[in-house]
């Protein structure tokens, strides 16, 4: 075998050899052989005179672009003023920034009529923002207003169409020819053509709208948003489908769509041919006939037939089996299956050309959708055929993030829609296109804390970057005693005894001031104490003092060693956005009374550590004081350990991941008081029950239970292992 | 049908034997190639020669004032003003594109001629010198065709880059008697400087129906989105001077403006910016008695002080891009180049190909009535971020600013991501600078997901001919809960596994797989018969594993399911004697890495060792029989940036007799072998990828003193 194989390559080699010296230059002539010569001598020519040509413009042309006849930059803004109305629209031009400067970005809403019905849709966004951490009830502070009019469903025929719309308006002295003014929309025009029209004049209003067209959209200007039912709920909302990640995508169907089929008008032309790239296997596309009042008057020779054909199938299940799903236009643009394509994680292939995709302004939709184009429909198969299985499972995956970041509930939906404006009334001071785009998505960014991707906790692997190597000790101090315990000087020198440890704050929430200077510990590292104001929320104020990354948030009470304080630490570099730390809780679901509750048990899991002892990154503090509503905040201020559960569900919230605890409980009575049942006084057990109402009032708000649990805690590699300690590096933690 | 890349070979090791046939065709083939081959030259060494002509061979040898000229008559049609509500499905003809498998639009560019009017007269200049790099650069491409009538996008070789020197009516009558003009459909036009005197239009003033327009200096009332391209205008400077990078570091100035000819209005608020903060300002401003030949775009002038210019440019953090007449400025070329980030103050200006480039993290934009506040804002920015601000603009420049040819592939690369969105670039392709690209990981599974439990994992067995101990393993391994399915990979090709009925009986499904080849790769093969997204790989003399130990190692996967989940754990260290990296398996408080003799990993990471495994290192392993769990771990931690998991304490694995406590033999060879293996890994990866850790997983009550039968996992650590 072996010498065969180096006999033919050696002829090989020869022959060609002989080709090279004898026939290589006439063969290079022939136009066979040639090709690609004979289309390089037809390419752009290589002039001989290139050399010589002139610059297309004069270099000092270029450097001095001014003309000193023209209008002053500020005359030219002032012109544009009263050019660029209406429809033509800039934030430059229709948006007054002055009303936004002195008390920031607050929105007012009209108060509702009470001989003025709105929508059960209007009315979740009118709580939304209500709910909002931009929200005012007082005009003269706002920035932005938003009608208590229902302007959802434009469409006259519809019930829920309000009439006289103009009128009322200009009766608002607010209204100011709708600068300033949001105004959402989900249904325009109306049979045949379904135009872009509202019935009534927005003037120099902004417009939130669905199924908007590309053409009439203001761009920076206008926000497309999208279609969603009356049933979308308004807060929390449901979980994306997937459950997996599987390659390949081991799903029963490529491409499906089931829908209707539009005889007639507008929207027909697409809805009418999907039909053709049914082939019955893999790619599923059925249509009906079946819609309106008068369909039969219509009806074609493939109605019957696929009228049966389309009940065969479960549109659900459909949708749960396939890579990919159909997203045509409707009689207008957008369509309730985008949503639900895109919760199934059911890639959207998108035919509907002109459509100004929901919030395209900052979402990266060539990451989650396949655009295609209704002209070419039946390109389709053949390019979704041809998406590596790794990019389907990353298109998956997009569609996930997206719709829990920006579509699950009504919330998000209108936040979004805030933030986009936020993001433009200071450009400077917004977020880049990466940080929507990427998880755990631009709602939960905050732009003030930082626009520098390293100060977040979330993107040290893509940015290539880590956590700084130390940490602040941040010190609550609440006892009535006024001078310093034991447990605290011991817990002040184990931690400033930890080679990680930056600095120490105390933060003093006591009646009485705190001791001089002099009776605080000598440490190595600075100590400094802040003057608390007595609230519970106050422990996770982002105050300036911290600088460092890591926060390690303590409590007078706490007992630890330096070596649990380094070990920790070093776990937490590993995992900067969760919470590590030391004594944990664990949330259930009590059947019986029907709420959930939780328990500092011995359990084998765990969802909650307790901010009495744990790491966490001081961005944290930022999300908990700036994102969460001033009413959440209140909430827990005055429920008893409270604090500590809204810290552990904004970060679940935020991760979607459990806690880290590390090392072996503590033998002895942990810090915590007591909280089994009917062991502890009367007293306790009101602090029981207010924690269990903490937890249940906190689910409700986020309409969800974000906590997850955790069946694993990390230690130390050689952690009780059978080797001499003296090769451990952490043998005080065997104790 | 036309993607066959895209599917991958799930038929697995078996078919190695077919390869051998084909090799069989492969070599007859080429043979016959050959010898038909030398028949042919035979024959044209005695063949007339009259193909040859010496006209056609050489490279054509003109001058651009050699091209045809084309007289347009008094008369002839003017194409419609440019359309406002163009997008690309109302005005762009797709069906001129097609289905490809490259997913390449064709790109035809129209020869060269010189436009006269009917007196003779010449209708502008022939062809100005970055028109021509840019249609030559076009050529040069992947885009071009010569064939006009599989064309998908039209270039006319009208120079219509600066208005100024066209005279319009006569241009657009030029337009529109190109052959395939048909109102400007799939026609692409580039101009740097549109509009003129008095109004300044932002868009090209020529009529050009439905063609598209590459402008440079859009607006947002003309730039019409998803249609036009909005381009930068570009600086014959780039071309000429050379700035080298420079690194991150203080710079002299924070604020620099190097425009000339600005407006009274903004010159006076900068002024007064100056007199705010010092001399961390610089205002500089055309020289006013330079010494003759020295050229004035060269040098910019504050008070008497004479500066290079665009040198300048590097001794400052940020520089003022302003407006002129126009929006967009040359001099944000300049200012990219010196790697200085831009402050861009031109109310509705689209940025250059800012429909792909984030200009976020490369520039500052200020409205034009907060120019009062620039100090505090750019102060406001931190520093690490603005160093990383000026190396994207750096990144920027290099990527699409320096040359005609950059801008003109970029124009064409935005329009083809359009035609065909499912093959387009990324974000991070279009905006990572290299440093980026080669520092960051992007996780393939990125989405925060804790798998069901109900899916369960499938173990994979690897086995030669230890029959008795594979046995053991089995039965050891059915008895975890969350096993789905068991697959053994029977890697003997010289004896047949046993027969079925000697087989234990188990709960699961139990696989045999045989292979072609001994080969250590065989065990990361992404079988088809792995259904589940949870992979056990563990070896067949791993007999020690209680079933507690084996159902919490996967439910610890189930937590980290981009990692590699496994017992014994391993370290790399840095021998500072030998300069080299070294293996290491004594009792460590560190690991970096863990044997996958018993690990738990995604199904996904034996698709990336399979097929995606950088360099040889897949053929390195498979050839030296050793590794494969190393090369596992350099993949895993390269594309995850994550560290592995080691679970539960350490113990004997094997035997209860073996002195050893786990892993393969552990003389000296071995380690040797093993280290070479990271040096090797290490230097086809580029990189270190493996993280040290100093923890390992155990259940939440490990050695608690709690009563055993209520722990979810008891049998841990036993030895």
């Amino acid at each position: 075998m072996q010498t065969r194989k180096k006999y033919i390559f050696l002829t090989f080699l020869a022959s060609w050899l002989l080709l090279f010296f004898f026939g290589g230059d006439q063969l290079r002539r022939l136009p066979f052989f040639s090709g690609r010569k004979a289309e390089a001598r037809r390419n752009w020519p290589h002039w001989t005179d290139r050399f010589l040509l002139k610059n297309f413009a004069d270099p000092e042309e270029l450097q001095r672009d001014g003309d000193p006849s023209l209008l002053s930059p500020r005359e030219r803004r002032a012109a544009w003023l009263s050019i660029y109305k209406n429809s033509r629209c800039r934030m430059e031009t229709c948006f007054d920034f002055s009303r936004c400067e002195k008390n920031g970005f607050k929105i007012f809403t009209y108060p509702r009529e009470r001989d003025q019905p709105i929508s059960e849709s209007y009315g979740k966004i009118l709580t939304s923002i209500e709910r909002s951490r931009y929200y005012t009830p007082d005009p003269k502070q706002a920035c932005l207003f938003v009608l208590s009019i229902d302007t959802l469903d434009r469409d006259h025929l519809s019930r829920q169409y309000v009439r006289n719309v103009d009128e009322k308006i200009r009766g608002f002295p607010l209204w100011n020819g709708g600068r300033n003014h949001l105004i959402f929309n989900l249904y325009s025009g109306t049979w045949p053509n379904y135009t872009e029209d509202l019935g009534f004049d927005i003037g120099q209003a902004m417009l939130a709208k669905a199924s908007f067209d590309t053409e009439s959209f203001r761009p920076g200007f206008d926000i497309s948003i999208p279609l969603f039912s009356k049933d979308h709920p308004q807060r929390g909302g449901e979980k994306g489908w997937l459950y997996q990640d599987s390659i390949p995508p081991k799903k029963k169907y490529l491409l499906v769509f089931k829908g209707k089929r539009y005889l007639t008008g507008i929207g027909s032309g697409t809805r009418n041919a999907l039909h053709h790239i049914h082939n019955g296997k893999d790619i599923i596309s059925l249509t009906t006939c079946k819609h309106g009042k008068d369909w039969e008057k219509h009806k074609d020779t493939r109605c019957d037939k696929d009228n049966v054909d389309y009940e065969k199938f479960d549109y659900q299940e459909l949708l749960r089996n396939s890579t990919f799903c159909i997203v045509p236009r409707g009689r207008r643009l957008g369509s309730f299956r985008f949503l639900e394509a895109l919760q199934a994680a059911c890639i959207p292939v998108l035919l509907s050309d002109g459509w100004e995709l929901p919030f395209a302004e900052v979402i990266d939709w060539g990451k989650a959708a396949v655009v295609g184009s209704e002209r070419l429909l039946l390109q389709i198969p053949s390019a979704v055929r041809c998406i590596h299985p790794e990019s389907v499972l990353a298109f998956q995956q997009q569609t996930q993030f997206l719709w829990d970041a920006y579509f699950s509930s009504v919330d998000k939906i209108v936040h979004t829609t805030l933030e986009i404006i936020k993001d433009r009334l200071s450009p400077h001071h917004s977020r880049s296109r990466f940080l929507w785009n990427t998880l755990p998505g631009g709602l939960l960014v905050l732009p003030d804390f930082s626009t520098h991707l390293g100060n977040f906790p979330f993107y040290y692997l893509q940015h290539g970057s880590s956590p700084s190597g130390k940490f602040t000790a941040f010190i609550r101090v609440v006892s009535q005693a006024g001078s310093l315990s034991q447990p605290i000087l011991r817990l002040i020198q184990a931690v400033s005894g930890s080679q990680y440890c930056a600095q120490i704050l105390v933060l003093w929430s006591c009646e009485k001031p705190p001791p001089p200077s002099g009776k605080w510990p000598q440490t190595t590292v600075p100590l400094t104490i802040i003057q608390g104001r007595r609230k519970l929320s106050d422990r996770f104020f982002p105050y300036t003092a911290i600088q460092t990354d890591a926060v390690l948030s303590l409590d007078e009470h706490t007992s630890l060693s330096t070596s649990e304080v380094d070990f920790a630490f070093v776990v937490w570099r590993s995992f900067p956005e969760r919470i590590v730390g030391f004594p944990t809780q664990s949330h259930f679901w009590d059947p019986e009374q029907g709420r959930w509750g939780y328990t500092s048990r011995w359990t084998n899991e765990l969802s909650i550590v307790l901010t009495t002892a744990a790491f966490y990154h001081r961005y944290y503090h930022s999300l908990f004081t700036e994102y969460l509503p001033a009413g959440l905040r209140e909430l827990v201020d005055g429920l008893a350990a409270c604090e500590d559960i809204l810290m552990n569900i904004l970060v679940a919230a935020v991760t979607k991941l459990p806690p880290i605890k590390v090392t072996q409980r503590k033998q002895h009575k942990d810090t915590m008081p007591q909280q089994v049942k009917g062991t502890a006084g009367a007293a306790g057990s009101r602090r029981f029950s207010q924690q269990q109402d903490c937890l249940n009032q906190l689910v409700d708000w986020f309409g969800y239970m974000p906590l997850v649990s955790s069946q694993l805690r990390l230690d130390p590699v050689l952690f009780k292992d059978q080797v001499s300690v003296l090769r451990k590096k952490y043998p005080r933690l065997e104790k | 049908i036309m993607c066959a890349s895209a599917k991958y070979n799930t038929r697995g090791p078996a078919l190695i034997p077919r390869m051998k046939t084909k090799h069989r065709i492969y070599y007859i083939t080429l043979f016959s190639i050959v010898l038909l081959g030398l028949i042919a030259t035979g024959m044209f060494q005695f063949w007339p020669h009259s193909i040859e002509s010496s006209s056609d061979w050489t490279v054509e040898k003109r001058s651009v004032h050699d091209v045809p000229v084309v007289k347009l008559p008094g008369d002839s049609p003017i194409p419609e003003r440019g359309d406002l509500s163009c997008r690309m499905h109302t005005c762009f003809d797709v069906y001129r594109c097609g289905f490809n498998p490259k997913n390449k639009i064709k790109v035809y560019i129209y020869s060269l001629k010189k436009y006269v009017d009917e007196y003779g007269t010449s209708v502008s200049n022939t062809i100005s010198r970055e028109y021509n790099e840019l249609l030559t650069a076009i050529s040069d491409s992947e885009f071009y065709t010569d064939d006009v009538n599989r064309a998908c996008l039209f270039v006319p070789s009208i120079d219509v880059l600066n208005q100024n020197v066209l005279r319009i009516k006569e241009t657009a009558q030029a337009l529109a008697q190109l052959s395939r003009w048909d109102r400007g459909t799939n026609h692409l036009l580039f101009n740097m400087l549109p509009g003129g005197p008095p109004d300044y239009n932002t868009a090209l003033d020529v009529p050009r129906d439905r063609a598209l327009l590459a402008g440079g200096g859009f607006s947002t009332w003309t730039y019409r989105q998803g249609y036009d391209v909005s381009i930068p205008v570009y600086s014959p400077l780039s071309g000429e001077v050379d700035l080298p990078e420079r690194g991150p570091g203080p710079r002299r100035y924070f604020i620099l403006s190097s425009q000339m000819a600005l407006h009274p209005e903004y010159r006076s608020e900068l002024e007064a910016l100056q007199a705010e903060n010092g001399e961390s300002v610089l205002i500089l401003d055309k020289c006013t008695n330079l010494s003759d030949g020295v050229p004035a775009v060269r040098k910019r002038c504050y008070k008497n002080q004479v500066f290079d210019y665009p040198q300048v440019l590097q001794e400052s953090t940020f520089c003022v891009v302003l407006r002129g007449a126009r929006l967009g400025q040359a001099v944000l070329s300049d200012v990219l180049q010196a790697g200085c980030v831009p402050v861009i103050i031109a109310d509705s200006y689209i940025l250059p190909f800012s429909e792909v480039l984030d200009w976020k993290r490369a520039s500052v934009v200020i409205p034009e009535e907060k120019m009062p506040e620039m100090y505090s804002i750019l102060q406001s920015i931190p520093q690490r971020q603005i160093e990383e601000m000026q190396r994207q603009a750096r990144w920027f420049w290099e990527a699409y600013f320096r040359s005609m040819k950059a801008i003109a592939l970029a124009t064409l690369q935005i329009i083809n991501d359009r035609i065909y969105p499912y093959a387009a670039i990324s974000y991070e392709e279009w905006n990572d600078p290299p440093a980026v690209k080669w520092s960051s990981v992007s996780n393939p599974l990125f989405l925060p997901l804790i798998p069901p439990q109900s899916q369960g994992f499938t173990a994979i067995v690897l086995t030669y001919d230890r029959v008795e101990s594979l046995f053991r393993v089995i039965t050891e391994v059915s008895k975890v809960p969350s096993l789905s399915k068991l697959l053994v990979v029977w890697n003997n090709q010289n004896k047949n596994p046993p027969e079925d009925s000697l087989w234990p009986k188990i709960r699961v499904p139990l696989k045999v797989v045989r292979t072609a080849e001994n080969k250590l790769s065989n065990r990361f093969f992404p079988y088809d018969e792995i259904e589940t997204e949870a992979v056990l790989a563990i070896d067949d003399d791993i007999i020690m594993l209680t079933s507690d130990e084996l159902q919490f190692g996967y439910e610890v996967w189930r937590e980290f399911p981009d990692r590699l989940v496994g017992y014994p754990g391993r370290l790399h260290l840095w021998d500072h004697e030998m300069n080299k990296w070294k293996y290491e398996s004594e009792w460590t408080n560190e690991v970096s890495m863990v044997l996958t003799g018993a690990a738990f990993y995604h199904k996904y990471f034996n698709y990336l060792y399979t097929y995606k495994m950088p360099g040889d290192i897949k053929n390195w392993v498979d050839a030296h029989m050793n590794c494969e769990d190393i090369a596992m771990n350099f993949l895993v931690a390269n594309v995850t940036g994550k560290s592995v998991i080691k679970v539960t304490p350490r113990k004997k694995f094997k035997c209860p007799e073996c002195t050893a406590i786990d892993g393969l033999s552990l003389d000296q060879t071995h380690m040797v072998e093993r280290s070479e293996c990271i040096n090797k890994f290490a230097s086809v990866f580029g990189t270190m990828p493996l993280k040290v850790v100093e923890h390992r997983a155990d259940p939440v009550l490990y050695k608690d003193d709690f009563p055993e039968k209520l722990k979810s996992f008891p049998n841990i650590g036993s030895l």
